[in-house]
């Protein structure tokens, strides 16, 4: 009782603090406001650089995308190091690796339920088995295709790791991890991060900047910059999209089974 | 008050709104018992900031960030044409800004990642004290110093 | 930007939250959370942010819930408040 007070009290005057200054905001859907256009007598918002110039730069039309891996790479880099980060502190927290002579450590389950053995999921895991391939190759579109409309590695990494999730909640979890199995995905997230930093050291072999993708025209046999920045912009959506793709099914993995990777949900 | 209105409350309702929202989180994550409620609450407390930062790239009349394919033909003439310096076909008023929407996209994966971890301690929590509300695990510790 | 469509999507948003918040049973309140994700998504391809209501449609609305189910069901599913 004594907290819903105070939190009464917490909230009531940062609200109105926070209404008071919300008034003060530019309008909603201003196109003249500081952060769409700039401040008044002074340099114009990026925004309106990356807008008109991204055509020019890397021929990608998805401005989210170009601005996402080209112009802003460093950011999304660091991001990406921060998920594959998560998915290493719960292994940290949760993991529990059974040995013989622990005797503190869990019992296997005994019942690990899977198709054959629950008819109650016959239906189910069955649709599922179907859909996940389409899933993935849906995934995998929307991973390609994120130059030219909606999309990118974060969408179809997580999509991915969606379709993992499903195999593992509709059948069972000991058959997905015998197909995409632990060792694997630890691999697997460390192997897209390396490959975002290697397309980014690349440029440094020839004397450019880091994640400067438009030295990289003589490895991809391109005409100009611009088509290299574009398809090095593919590269790092797909290391992206593996990292998240591990890590969104290890921690499903682990949040599911308390750490123990056995029986399931 | 019809004045306040007009200059204060229209032009901003949305903005208005995300703030009841982002209480309504910060209440939770105070004054509710439950771990699990507290975590719902904190994620709608980053919602209501996120929705915040999208809102503000928010162009009237305009459209999603995707260059059309009938601009970009246009464009091409225009640069063929002329020289790099001349005015470009693609007018900047016409896209929402892409700047918040990258920002607040890699945003909402790196918070299910923190949420996964959170809910990896969680579940710790309840392995060793047996229970998600907040007062009686603070019981159960003041307990194992009175022990000690 | 549809200003009626904006402001019928903000007002379930405000409810989804309420309820999400005091339902006792977790299991219902993860479900709940999955349809203010869901709403998000809605609220923001409705602002032109495709790309963002993508992402919140395949997490927000996917993943984080699976998350919290998992970790309801493996812990406890009534809550005091």
């Amino acid at each position: 009782m004594k907290a819903k007070i105070f939190a009464s009290i917490a909230v009531v005057i940062t609200g109105a603090i926070l209404l008071y200054a919300v008034i003060d905001f530019p309008d909603f859907g201003d196109p003249g406001s500081p952060p769409n256009a700039g401040v008044p007598g002074g340099a114009p918002a990026a925004s309106r650089y990356y807008i008109q110039n991204t055509y020019r730069d890397s021929k990608v039309p998805n401005l989210v995308t170009a601005v996402l891996a080209d112009y802003r790479g460093y950011d999304t880099m660091f991001e990406t190091v921060v998920i594959l980060t998560a998915g290493i502190s719960i292994f940290a927290i949760l993991r529990v690796v059974r040995r013989d002579d622990d005797p503190s450590a869990p019992e296997p389950v005994a019942s690990d339920r899977t198709i054959d053995g629950d008819h109650h999921r016959i239906i189910v895991g069955i649709t599922c088995r179907i859909a996940a391939p389409l899933i993935q190759i849906f995934a995998l579109y929307v991973v390609a295709h994120g130059h030219y409309s909606p999309g990118g590695g974060f969408q179809g990494g997580v999509m991915l790791g969606a379709s993992f999730i499903l195999l593992a909640l509709s059948g069972s979890l000991r058959e997905t991890l015998a197909r995409f199995s632990e060792r694997d995905y630890t691999r697997l997230a460390f192997v897209g991060i390396l490959i975002y930093a290697g397309l980014g050291l690349l440029p440094m072999w020839v004397g450019r900047n880091f994640l400067d993708y438009g030295a990289l025209s003589g490895l991809f046999m391109t005409k100009g910059e611009e088509m290299a920045r574009s398809h090095s912009m593919l590269g790092v959506e797909i290391g992206v999209a593996i990292t998240v793709m591990s890590i969104m099914f290890a921690m499903f993995a682990n949040l599911s089974t308390r750490g123990r990777l056995q029986g399931g949900l | 008050m019809q004045a306040f209105f007009q200059e204060a409350v229209i032009p901003h309702f949305n903005f208005w709104i995300y703030v009841v929202i982002m209480m309504i989180g910060l209440w939770s994550v105070i004054a509710k018992n439950n771990l699990v409620k507290k975590l719902i609450g904190l994620s709608i407390f980053q919602t209501a900031i996120l929705l915040l930062y999208v809102s503000l790239g928010v162009k009237e009349d305009a459209t999603i960030p995707v260059v059309e394919s009938g601009v970009l033909a246009a464009y091409k003439e225009t640069s063929a044409t002329t020289d790099k310096k001349a005015a470009p076909a693609i007018h900047p008023d016409r896209y929402a800004n892409p700047t918040p929407h990258v920002l607040m996209l890699t945003a909402i994966v790196v918070g299910v990642a923190t949420l996964g971890v959170a809910l990896a301690l969680t579940q710790m929590i309840y392995k060793d004290f047996g229970t998600l509300e907040e007062d009686e695990v603070l019981q159960k510790i003041k307990a194992l110093h009175e022990d000690v | 930007m549809i200003v009626t469509f904006d402001i019928i999507i903000l007002v379930f948003l405000v409810l989804a939250a309420i309820i999400a918040l005091s339902v006792k049973d977790l299991l219902a309140a993860a479900m709940v959370f999955g349809i203010y994700g869901f709403l998000i998504c809605l609220l923001w391809a409705e602002m032109g942010a495709v790309d963002v209501a993508f992402t919140e449609a395949t997490v927000g609305a996917g993943v984080s819930t699976v998350l919290i189910v998992a970790t309801v069901l493996n812990t406890r599913r009534r809550s005091t408040d």
